[in-house]
């Protein structure tokens, strides 16, 4: 095509789009027909590796003794760093690591080194699941052990100020900050902490590598990106891409740890390679803790100064958190703290320590997530000292331009989101008095938090293939985490082809298909919704030539641009009367069917080509300079019990402003399974790590708590009818992530509001509580 | 916390394979074992009992039909489905009874299959996933699930149903607050709880 149809413009007239439409995988999950990645069970003699890992956070190996191990029934081999197959490529130089998009720039099991407890130091393979589990028992690791540093907190830690992490400096400076926040009349000053977090999907890591001749290796993967996960192991192994298969039908949640490949997913294949077999090889729930990442834990120091009024003049902001021995890793917290409302002066440091542990990784609302908690609890504190609403003091400091870019905002619905919210939690029953609300003996509080998350660009291709039938197979490889990317692709491809969605099948999740990228930073709703409806545009201007060439066609002689497609129909722009349906042209020219395929972009990188492509030159506006964000807001109601210490939420609502929304009903569940998420870090959710030996020692389900049924509260969930011109074709936002951003600072300042006690330590145990209880108010 | 989560002082103990039937059973065979003289009695109990090693051919009654396998006494119901059987629909999440994404119903009773060796569950009636539909009709809950969006990413969902089935039968699904404490050994990370509770509640008004 010549140039991208701009947003509404030629879309075509939703029938499904935006309909509460079932999920269309929902039959297979139902009934237990969805095969996710450790459920190929019918390839041919398919064996079962099993990790060994590190009990110990750092040493070096000195003897492994495997013999017992060996001898067991059924072991077909053990691999320790001495005779593990060798990578034609590691991601140990920061070169490669970048190149392999690799999440650690170090490879276990390539040499006798250990950096982390939990770290993989043997694999063993055996024929059944059992042997392989016993045999690895018996396998003897002998390590010498060196003192750890357990994290930023160890007394042994070595602060410093990284280059730069994810690409961001790690000072960034925006005017004087620092004078600004010491000469302003009102002044306040916080530390938060977070404890470490992890992603804790329900399907575990889980490969089964499968060469299906000497140079062709296809692997089911538990992955966020089969795209990436097919080059970054097919440049470890040595192979061309087109080598490397990657499949991953469904995938049971990721939340940005199966983002990447970890080290066990190239053991699967290097070890599928060395017994002839293909292995299967699933993390156990505590290798889960230590083999895919996690959330690191931080401390952030937060000083704002403002007007007497309310009004913000700067902020100094501190991050000190812990990262690997060889990363430069964290959250980038500073981004949302710098954007969420108008700020004139601006100062971030970033600092960390570099302990026994893995690297830490992507998780859900990476930095805006954590964050927020820190901003919006500061808000909440400013508002509370001045005597100010904390929706009046939000409303005081609105953004009207992205204070970090100076850009325009491409779309932003925040006011609406929080009347809305405000409306339909009751704000205005809330006693503006904190710690002065009661039901029975319990404390009663109302809280409330902004969130926001940002448009990160991708693109990506996509293909469709229309049947004269009236059928279409749609394809592009994304996957879906449970976020409902099989059917709001298929109600798009539906509605642009003007058929029912039953008579489409979207595939995804294989390589084989056209690559896209990963399904991540709340990127693949907006840009796979956005390349299928390109597709089809695509279909449409083929048949279009073939109709207005047909001279049995009632469109023959019309100019290819005066005719539109109508819910499958070919009709005269200015005389609609005019036409004929897509299935007669194809039957006269004998074609079964008719593909079409597209490159669909997202964020800036959608809206720079728009630029150029429909500039009109009488407007020397920029219009691919704008700042790109989600926003919304959460609002809930808690009820303390001053005894037990125990926080129980009672009341939810999130309203949410994300561009158009394609399927109410799975948007609302990804909001509800956010702020589910974000509950949890609020209340409950710590993985400790002792002190002195660098080990967790919650790494179970029984330990480690996520929220349960119990837990969560009926929950309203709205959004805002919001339309962008500039973020995609489809004008859609991502929602799976600003759906935790806001969630812990919302829950915290229902707890002040409440108790009138502030707690900034994540999670707010039962302990936390009562401790602050003790505290006069 | 409302009160109804709990049975009325005066009901009468449920007749199942619950922890109290089980505490009943030990304290039975410990009581008998106390009693003179112990030696006899050990040889006894031991005669009884027979030693299995190494993988056997065990039967398995698995949605109606019988089903044989070979498998050590090692083997749990989970592996035996996941990894003999290819009922890959019962999904292993934790391994160790956590997240009850291994719920099956075992005579009806709603069980962790991870914590349930496969050589116990001989004689016994197993419902997995996959025997809840009948053909293309989908049972109750599978439908309600569905309806009310109750799961994403769909791993739990078999444990979940299976679970809301039992909690129905149990009678635990009569008001919101009985529900979510009675379907909270089922853990969901993708936090669909609130259409979970949906669900079964409906299923148990229409019951």
């Amino acid at each position: 095509m010549e140039t991208e149809p701009q947003f509404f413009e030629t879309n075509a007239a939703p029938t499904v789009v935006g309909q509460p439409m079932n999920r269309v995988d929902g039959w297979a999950k139902v009934t237990g027909h969805a095969k996710y990645s450790a459920e190929y069970n019918q390839l041919p003699g398919l064996v079962h590796a099993v990790l060994v890992t590190s009990p110990v956070a750092k040493g070096r190996v000195q003897r492994i003794e495997s013999s017992a191990a060996q001898k067991q029934p059924g072991v077909l081999a053990i691999f320790t760093h001495e005779n593990l197959p060798k990578l034609a490529k590691t991601p140990d130089a920061p070169a490669d690591k970048a190149a392999l998009n690799s999440p650690m720039g170090f490879m276990p099991m390539t040499s006798d080194q250990v950096h982390y407890a939990g770290q993989t130091v043997a694999v063993v393979v055996a024929d059944t699941l059992e042997r392989a589990q016993y045999a690895a028992s018996l396998v003897k690791v002998i390590i010498a052990p060196e003192a750890p540093v357990s994290s930023y907190q160890d007394p042994k830690a070595q602060l410093y100020v990284p280059k730069s992490v994810k690409g961001m400096p790690g000072v960034t400076k925006r005017g004087d900050a620092q004078a600004a926040v010491q000469k302003a009349p009102m002044q306040l000053a916080a530390t938060y902490t977070h404890a470490t977090i992890h992603h804790n999907y329900m399907e575990p890591g889980a490969t089964t590598a499968h060469w299906e001749a000497a140079d062709r290796l296809t692997i089911y993967e538990t992955t966020q990106g089969v795209s990436e996960t097919q080059k970054t192991v097919s440049l470890m192994l040595g192979l061309a891409t087109e080598q490397v298969r990657v499949i991953t039908k469904y995938l049971g949640g990721g939340f940005g740890s199966k983002a990447w490949v970890w080290p066990h997913t190239v053991y699967a294949a290097l070890i599928a390679k060395a017994v002839g077999r293909p292995v299967k090889l699933v993390l156990t729930r505590p290798q889960n803790f230590t083999s895919m990442g996690h959330r690191e834990e931080q401390q952030q120091t937060l000083r704002l100064g403002a007007t007497k009024e309310g009004k913000l003049l700067g902020i100094v902001y501190d991050k000190t958190a812990t990262t690997s021995p060889w990363d430069d890793y964290a959250e980038t917290n500073s981004r949302i703290i710098g954007m969420l409302y108008h700020l004139p002066a601006y100062e971030a440091t970033y600092r960390l320590a570099k302990s026994n542990v893995m690297t830490s990784t992507a998780t859900r609302a990476p930095g805006d997530m954590p964050g927020s908690f820190a901003i919006e609890c500061s808000m909440d504190d400013l508002a509370a000292q001045l005597g100010l609403d904390p929706i009046q003091l939000r409303l005081l400091n609105y953004a009207d331009i992205d204070s970090s870019t100076g850009h325009p905002w491409s779309s932003k619905s925040l006011k609406e989101c929080y009347a809305r919210g405000a409306e339909l939690i009751g704000w205005n029953k809330r006693n503006p008095k904190a710690g002065a609300t009661r039901e029975g003996k319990l404390l009663v509080g109302m809280g409330m938090a902004t969130g926001s998350y940002p448009v990160h660009n991708s693109q990506g291709n996509a293909r469709v293939r229309l049947y004269a039938d009236g059928r279409a197979v749609v394809q592009a490889g994304a996957t879906d985490l449970g976020t409902g990317t099989y059917t709001i692709i298929t109600q798009v491809a539906a509605d642009s082809l003007g058929i029912p969605p039953e008579n489409v099948r979207f595939e995804l999740g294989d390589t084989v298909l056209p690559s896209t990228q990963w399904s991540g930073g709340s990127t693949a709703a907006g840009r796979v919704s956005s390349s299928v409806y390109l597709a089809v545009q695509e279909v449409w201007q083929k048949l279009i030539k073939l109709a207005v060439m047909d001279k049995k066609s009632p469109l023959y002689g019309a100019k290819s641009a005066d005719v539109a497609a109508e819910k499958g129909r070919l009709q005269l722009k200015a005389n609609p009367g005019k036409g004929e349906a897509f299935g007669e042209v194809m039957k006269r020219a004998s074609l079964g069917d008719i593909e079409g395929s597209a490159l669909g972009r997202y964020g800036s990188n959608y809206e720079a080509p728009q630029t150029t492509a429909n500039a009109d030159p009488n407007k020397k506006e920029n219009a691919a300079e704008h700042s790109m964000h989600a926003f919304g807001a959460h609002f809930c109601e808690v009820h303390v019990d001053p005894e037990l210490g125990t926080i129980r939420i009672s009341k939810w609502v999130s309203v949410i402003g994300a561009g158009r929304i394609l399927n109410p009903k799975t948007a609302r569940s990804q909001v509800i399974g956010g702020s589910t998420m974000g509950i949890g870090a609020a209340l409950m959710e710590q993985t400790v790590r002792d002190p002195h030996l660098a080990r967790y020692t919650n790494a179970s389900l029984a330990d480690y708590h996520v929220p349960v049924n119990a837990d969560i509260p009926e929950m309203t969930v709205e959004f805002i009818d919001e339309h962008d011109p500039y973020v995609n074709a489809m004008g859609v936002k991502g929602i799976g992530e600003i759906s935790i951003v806001g969630v812990t600072a919302a829950v915290a300042n229902a707890v002040f509001h409440a108790t009138g006690r502030r707690l900034r330590d994540l999670p707010m145990t039962p302990n936390k509580v009562l401790a602050a209880l003790r505290e006069p108010a | 916390m409302s009160s109804d989560l709990f049975p009325p002082a005066d009901t009468p103990p449920p007749a199942d394979d619950s922890r109290r039937t089980f505490m009943k059973q030990a304290g039975g065979i410990f009581g008998f074992a106390l009693a003179a003289p112990l030696a006899g009695q050990a040889e006894r109990l031991t005669a009884y009992s027979k030693t299995v090693t190494g993988a056997t051919t065990l039967t398995l009654r698995i949605n109606g039909q019988p089903r044989t396998v070979q498998a050590e006494p090692r083997v749990t119901l989970l592996d035996a489905l996941r990894e003999r059987l290819d009922l890959t629909g019962t999904k292993k999440g934790c391994d160790h009874g956590q997240c009850g994404a291994c719920t099956v119903l075992v005579d009806g009773k709603r069980v962790n299959s991870c914590l349930t060796l496969a050589i116990t569950a001989q004689g016994k009636e197993i419902t997995t996933i996959e025997g809840l539909a009948k053909g293309d009709e989908l049972h109750p809950m599978q439908a309600a699930f569905l309806k009310h969006d109750g799961f994403q990413c769909g791993y739990c969902t078999p444990g979940q149903i299976l679970s809301g089935v039992a909690c129905v039968q149990e009678g635990h699904a009569k008001t919101d607050d009985q529900c979510r404490e009675w379907m909270s050994g089922n853990l969901c990370r993708c936090g669909a709880y609130a259409n979970i509770l949906a669900a079964v509640r409906e299923v148990a008004d229409k019951a």
